[in-house]
């Protein structure tokens, strides 16, 4: 014979029951843009605007995901983007490790007031630098090219990278170090074959963080770029918005497009995502 | 020879050089720049002219948008940030229940912080279409009339907060989980000795302890939501009728429409000073309600 559970227990699952059903429903809010985005994506212009919608698409119109390539170069965007995100990656992996080093394992006289001068710079707004910086760029003929989406990286990296790689660095036992000046090493060759092999976890949490901020930036691409086949993803998005505001099955496809190297690389890589996103909130 | 003291030093300035040299390319030369585009009239073409205190008094006096950008964005500020931090709040309370598959809850409420404003703009764009986009169809399957949300000067600013609370579950509310987690079992467990239900523990123990972490996390979404652009500037360029005209955008259609460069200079600085005071406002405000453990 069954026997119903006591009147505390019951509560409990009433309880549980409850949360439940309130987290998966707002976890369905947030999906739900994304459903439409997608189901969107796969009808065709005429499917779409009209007032009976279907989330379900009747015929899948894949044959959309091939057409939106011959609508807008982006194939080309893609390229760009990736070419751009690349190497602003390798630069700022480079630099920000290179002077990590100098505030973490190296001594000198002056060192933590430079570091402070350093973390000073995050306070600066973008807006106040953005105007000389544009105009020092059409002086040396660097507008409509790459340079200036590219070239900073290899400037320092971002103070907040030098940051969390210095805070890692500073983990690493100085035992490591000393042995292998007796053993004949230069500072140079320290850092490259000891600090960085170690570092990696830190130097994939900047790279994921930073293929996030170039992949996604829209601002620099709009300032410096005008020629339309030199655009990225953003730039060249945004292009097609300002040309075709009625194509909306299109401009889905573009934006799933764009938006699935960042969610696959969020599956794949989330702890390192989460681990960067933690320790920025550490820099406020 | 060097000094071994003087040999080190120079390898470290060595290794220090790559920001050194972008610190004075990308951030003292352009500050001194845009001080001094500020005090003249310049449009790229022609050398600067100076003009004193020009621009200033013109965009204090005598440009009315500059005023109805800094309405706008205030607007927007303060109807976003107490919202944002709410929600992020939230989302971290129901990730913070002992129950199976918060991983996967947790994922779904995060994706959308890391997704790129052209593709959140390009996404909400078509949401807020109002004859065919999902909200309005939604409503009008209730029977409810739907506004023209971004065709609209009474609703875009609200569409547009709204369409910001999709990103509320990033790394904020990480944050905000992880202080959650921490807060010691036992005190929520002497308030319900104490006879006191789920809004004595928030009110009374959580609100409380995570206050710093509150407090901090405004400061930044304040000046975060300051800069508000690229939405704008794809979604509805500062229209209808100028209401989602902000401050960053009149910025940008000054310099790089107008190439009003010393204008738009002077611009960045009042917002630098406008962020400065209303982050110390703020700072002198934490002090009656910021609770920190172990006093200060």
């Amino acid at each position: 014979m069954m026997t119903l559970p006591s009147a505390p227990k019951m509560l409990r699952m009433a309880k549980r029951t409850l949360s439940y059903l309130f987290v998966s429903s707002s976890a369905l809010l947030f999906l739900i843009p994304f459903l439409w985005m997608v189901s969107s994506s796969l009808q065709t212009e005429q499917e779409i605007a009209t007032t009976d919608m279907r989330w379900i698409p009747e015929t899948f119109h894949w044959e959309n995901y091939l057409n939106v390539f011959e609508a807008m170069p982006l194939w080309t965007y893609f390229q760009n983007s990736i070419f751009v995100t690349g190497l602003f990656i390798l630069g700022t992996l480079l630099s920000a490790s290179l002077v990590a080093y100098a505030f973490s394992v190296l001594q000198w006289p002056g060192r933590d007031k430079v570091f402070i001068l350093v973390l000073a710079t995050m306070m600066l707004p973008m807006q106040v630098t953005m105007i000389p910086v544009f105009v020092l760029y059409k002086n040396i003929g660097w507008l409509n090219t790459f340079k200036p989406l590219i070239v900073p990286a290899f400037f320092g990296g971002g103070a907040f990278n030098i940051f969390l790689l210095r805070q890692f660095f500073l983990t690493i036992p100085r035992e490591l170090f000393d042995s292998a000046r007796i053993d004949g090493c230069n500072e140079f060759q320290i850092y490259w074959r000891i600090v960085l092999p170690l570092a990696k976890p830190a130097l994939a949490t900047v790279g994921i963080m930073t293929f996030l901020f170039t992949w996604n930036d829209f601002l620099g691409p709009l300032i410096y770029l005008s020629d339309k086949l030199k655009s990225t993803m953003a730039l060249g998005i945004v292009m097609f918005v300002g040309q075709h505001k009625t194509e909306w099955a299109l401009l889905m496809v573009a934006s799933v497009i764009m938006m699935l190297p960042v969610i696959l690389l969020f599956l794949f890589f989330q702890r390192y995502f989460i681990r960067g996103f933690m320790m920025s909130g550490i820099k406020g | 020879m060097l000094g071994h003291r003087k040999q080190d030093t120079l390898i470290a300035w060595l290794f220090v050089a790559p920001w050194a040299i972008g610190f004075l390319i990308f951030g003292l030369y352009p500050i001194i720049m845009s001080l001094y585009y500020s005090l003249c009239q310049y449009d790229v073409l022609r050398v600067p002219r100076f003009i004193g205190l020009q621009n200033y008094s013109q965009l204090l006096f005598e440009d009315p948008y500059f005023w109805k950008s800094l309405w706008n964005t205030l607007y927007y500020v303060v109807f976003r940030t107490p919202l944002s931090i709410f929600g992020s709040l939230l989302l971290a309370s129901m990730l913070n229940q002992q129950l199976k598959g918060m991983p996967i809850f947790r994922t779904i409420f995060f994706i959308p912080s890391i997704i790129s404003g052209v593709v959140l703009s390009v996404i909400w764009l078509w949401m807020f279409n109002p004859e065919y986009g999902l909200i309005n169809s939604g409503l009008a399957f209730f029977g409810l009339p739907g506004p023209l949300w971004l065709q609209s000067a009474s609703w875009s600013k609200p569409a547009l907060v709204l369409m910001s609370l999709w990103t509320v579950g990033g790394g904020r509310m990480l944050v905000f989980l992880a202080a959650l987690q921490g807060i010691p079992r036992h005190l929520y467990e002497a308030v319900e000795l104490e006879g006191g239900g789920w809004w004595t523990k928030f009110r009374h123990v959580t609100v409380p302890l995570i206050s710093p972490i509150l407090f901090l996390w405004t400061v930044m979404e304040v000046i975060f939501s300051m800069q508000v652009f690229v939405e704008a500037y794809i979604m509805t360029n500062g229209g209808p009728a100028n209401s989602t005209l902000f401050f960053n955008l009149h910025l940008y259609n000054k310099s790089f429409n107008d190439f009003q460069m010393g204008y738009a200079s002077a611009m960045a600085w009042l917002l630098l000073v406008i962020t400065l005071v209303v982050t110390w406002f703020q700072f002198r405000l934490s002090r009656r309600m910021v609770y920190y453990e172990g006093g200060k």
